[in-house]
């Protein structure tokens, strides 16, 4: 999946570069790069839209699900776990700078982990870990028709 | 801009007029400068969580961009008062 992510978001630079005349604009260098910075960025934040769409369960973490780099990161990973959750879309922003910088304009939130249930942005850890012990969580879940592994079978 | 716990606290009750609030620093559990804190303020009422988180990053945008990590706990003076007798 990372590699999916870093690779589109190279598609998508190379694109807009190509976008521009090989010859120099008028305005002088610098400009050219601040436009070609300014369009990638742009093309990142078009990106997270379409990511956090893409699936129902989305986490911007620190490493992976199976090796997360960071305690809070780790603490989101742990509690999808415990409610059965493993068919989720994790990014890791350890990965792309890009990315990293990316998520944080995009949700307007600012530290990793960051959690989008059904597009819609949760929070970070603490919100996941106060929805979990709240019920919140198993709630949310079920009303993306998702079955809590923490619900009794009836 | 050296973020300390006092600057965290200052600041939270000045602008979120918080009532009461408790910063700690976790830095040496954590990589870098990491703060966890619980603060209890009137204008949480009615707001949920990620309004509430968002509160907060708000007041402390500037300090948020300096530290590593940032643990809040945020609650109303009844729900303070709630816990604090369980």
């Amino acid at each position: 999946m990372n590699n999916l992510i870093r690779a589109s978001v190279r598609c998508l630079r190379a694109g807009s570069a190509a976008g521009y005349p090989s010859m120099r604009l008028p305005a002088g260098p610098a400009s050219f790069t601040a436009a070609r910075l300014l369009c990638a960025a742009t093309d990142m934040q078009q990106t997270l839209g379409e990511m956090v769409k893409k699936d129902k369960v989305v986490v911007f973490i620190k490493g992976t699900p199976a090796q997360p780099m960071c305690g809070f990161s780790n603490a989101v990973v742990q509690i999808l776990r415990m409610h059965g959750v493993d068919d989720y879309a994790a990014y890791n922003v350890l990965d792309d700078q890009d990315l990293r910088q990316g998520i944080k304009e995009f949700s307007n939130w600012p530290t990793i982990p960051q959690v989008y249930l059904n597009s819609e942005f949760v929070g970070g850890c603490d919100i996941l870990l106060q929805m979990h012990q709240s019920g919140d969580l198993v709630e949310e879940l079920n009303k993306m028709g998702i079955r809590s592994a923490l619900v009794e079978a009836k | 801009m050296v973020v300390t716990a006092e600057v965290l606290r200052d600041k939270l009750l000045k602008e979120l007029e918080a009532v009461h609030v408790e910063i700690e620093d976790t830095s040496p559990n954590r990589c870098a400068a990491s703060f966890k804190a619980l603060i209890v303020s009137c204008q949480f009422e009615g707001k949920p969580l990620l309004q509430r988180h968002r509160l907060v990053n708000g007041c402390l945008a500037a300090e948020l961009k300096e530290i590593h990590a940032f643990e809040q706990k945020t609650l109303t003076p009844d729900q303070w008062e709630k816990q604090k007798s369980q």
